[in-house]
């Protein structure tokens, strides 16, 4: 019972990796550029929510009314003013900038936030819990993630396949130059994608902050799991992300379970014999995005 | 005045050039046919109008504005529309939403996704299917519907025969005359010369990045076109 116990924590545990992997995901099916300063940007959110709630007494839940929209303006600039320049038929650029944006975003925090580590309190939701039955017991809050972890994914699935919005956002993944041909902007339409991603960012730091501790060095590590559930899954597929981050997750319960120093090393090590077994991923899609 | 009119337009592949001073005018309701060899700068001159090649010398004048700097995605929108080289489907897209796209402008005209299945009723059978499923005539078939939902004032066809059996491209260029009666004017680019005259009000032919040739293809001898398209010199 234990063992099953310790399956659905990494099941959960995977809503939240699946969580910071989309953006991630989405950006690089849409635009082709490898965001490294992702991890970042989820802690920027967090850092965002942080300072609604002490500013605004707002609760944490509550601040993504504010934080959602204020990730999305940030990434449409973002893209707009800085990112759209780094791309073309060079894979470099994106990367040099998208580095250099990491670690200016970190120290940015550090000197605003300084580096003591901060927790958002959603008044006792961190440690509600839900009765299963057989004596099992799960947290509400990480509960709470997964499902909403399977509800931005099925919107963004959505809005992928059956809006026009994402037809403009295959079309431009397809082939640039011919959407352009159909008016479509490319500089529009990369911005609105970075906007998607950090709103989905935004979701993902408040979650994470509610869950565990952050400070403005922890970007990197969520970079890591991210790019790692977004490989496991295969790129360009919504469910193969959340599937990654699942298997991620789940790993790491396991490798806890067995050892507690084992946690981040049993992922890190199911994501190498993935990639060694299956390069491009255990769903990947024939077409990308 | 003229719907389209280029002066001394210039086009360069890096410190390559690939057109030289190229005059033309095109009147709208014609249609004009751009014949040449491979590499004669024929999809070059298409791609300069679009907006694709960057770092024009020379004017571009469309519809009473010049085009100057204008983006490919400025330029579609006053009506300006390329049916590709290849067709450049969008293949994870379905035949239909390859369409939609197309009307990604919004300008109003009389192309709908009803009158292009009107024009080419196995689309809409197909509507459903991914675009890069159908056979090289149905693709070219969403191409040129695609190029038509924006209602382009101009269209531009790029090589429509290329790779397709003749039966189909006889297809193909059946439907030609229904586009230029809904009020688009057409200019395609053909290596199949008896093709082209076939359908065109005008005709030029490109070498080397030059026009070698113009005028109406009643008018212009098959001695003249082996000459101007294969650059064997005058006795």
């Amino acid at each position: 019972m234990e063992w099953v116990s310790t399956i659905i924590q990494g099941v959960l545990l995977g809503g939240l990796y699946a969580l910071f992997a989309t953006g991630l995901s989405l950006i690089f099916g849409v635009m082709r550029l490898v965001n490294i300063a992702h991890g970042d940007l989820i802690v920027l959110a967090a850092f965002v929510s942080l300072a609604v709630v002490s500013g605004l007494g707002l609760d944490p839940l509550m601040s993504l009314v504010i934080v959602i929209p204020v990730m999305a303006a940030f990434g449409y600039i973002l893209q707009r003013g800085l990112l759209n320049y780094t791309l073309g038929n060079n894979i470099l650029p994106p990367l040099l900038v998208t580095f250099g944006l990491s670690i200016i975003l970190e120290n940015v925090l550090l000197e605003i936030f300084s580096a003591d580590s901060q927790r958002l309190l959603a008044g006792g939701l961190e440690t509600a819990s839900l009765a299963l039955p057989g004596g099992l017991a799960v947290g509400t809050f990480p509960v709470m993630i997964f499902v909403s972890a399977v509800a931005v994914i099925a919107c963004l699935q959505f809005m992928l396949y059956r809006t026009a919005l994402g037809r403009v956002f295959r079309a431009t993944s397809d082939d640039q130059q011919t959407a352009q041909l159909m008016g479509i902007d490319n500089r529009h339409v990369f911005a609105l994608a970075m906007a998607v991603a950090l709103a989905i960012v935004a979701v993902a730091g408040v979650f994470m902050a509610i869950r565990t501790n952050f400070d403005p060095s922890v970007g990197p590590a969520r970079l890591i799991y991210a790019f790692e559930a977004v490989i496991i899954g295969g790129l360009g597929n919504p469910w193969g992300t959340l599937a990654g981050g699942v298997i991620l997750g789940v790993s790491q319960a396991i490798g806890a379970k067995i050892n507690p120093g084992w946690q981040i090393l049993a992922g890190h090590i199911v994501f190498l014999v993935v990639l060694v077994v299956r390069p491009r991923g255990l769903f990947e899609k024939v077409q990308d995005l | 005045m003229s719907l389209l009119q280029t002066r001394s337009l210039e086009a360069f592949y890096g410190d390559f050039q690939a057109l030289f001073g190229i005059d033309m005018t095109v009147e709208a309701g014609e249609t004009v046919a751009i014949i040449g060899a491979n590499g004669a700068g024929k999809s070059t001159f298409l791609k300069a109008l679009c907006g694709l090649m960057p770092g024009l010398n020379g004017e571009v004048r469309f519809d009473g504005l010049e085009l100057g700097d204008l983006t490919a995605h400025a330029i579609v929108r006053l009506g300006l529309a390329l049916v590709p080289e290849g067709r450049k489907l969008f293949q994870s897209l379905s035949v239909e939403e390859n369409l939609l796209i197309g009307a990604h402008t919004k300008r109003p005209g009389p192309w709908t996704l009803e009158t292009v299945y009107g024009l080419f009723p196995m689309l809409h059978q197909r509507r459903h299917a991914p675009g890069t499923d159908l056979s090289g005539g149905q693709q070219q078939m969403v191409a040129i519907g695609r190029a038509l939902m924006s209602n382009p004032k101009l269209l531009l066809c790029d090589e429509l025969s290329l790779g397709l059996a003749p039966v189909v491209i006889k297809d193909i260029y059946e439907v030609l005359p229904e586009i230029s009666a809904q009020g688009s004017t057409v200019i395609i680019v053909e290596q199949d010369i008896n093709q082209a005259m076939a359908v065109s009000d005008k005709l030029y032919c490109l070498q080397e990045g030059r026009v070698t040739l113009q005028g109406h293809p009643d008018s212009v001898t098959r001695d003249q076109i082996t000459q101007a398209y294969f650059g064997m010199e005058q006795a």
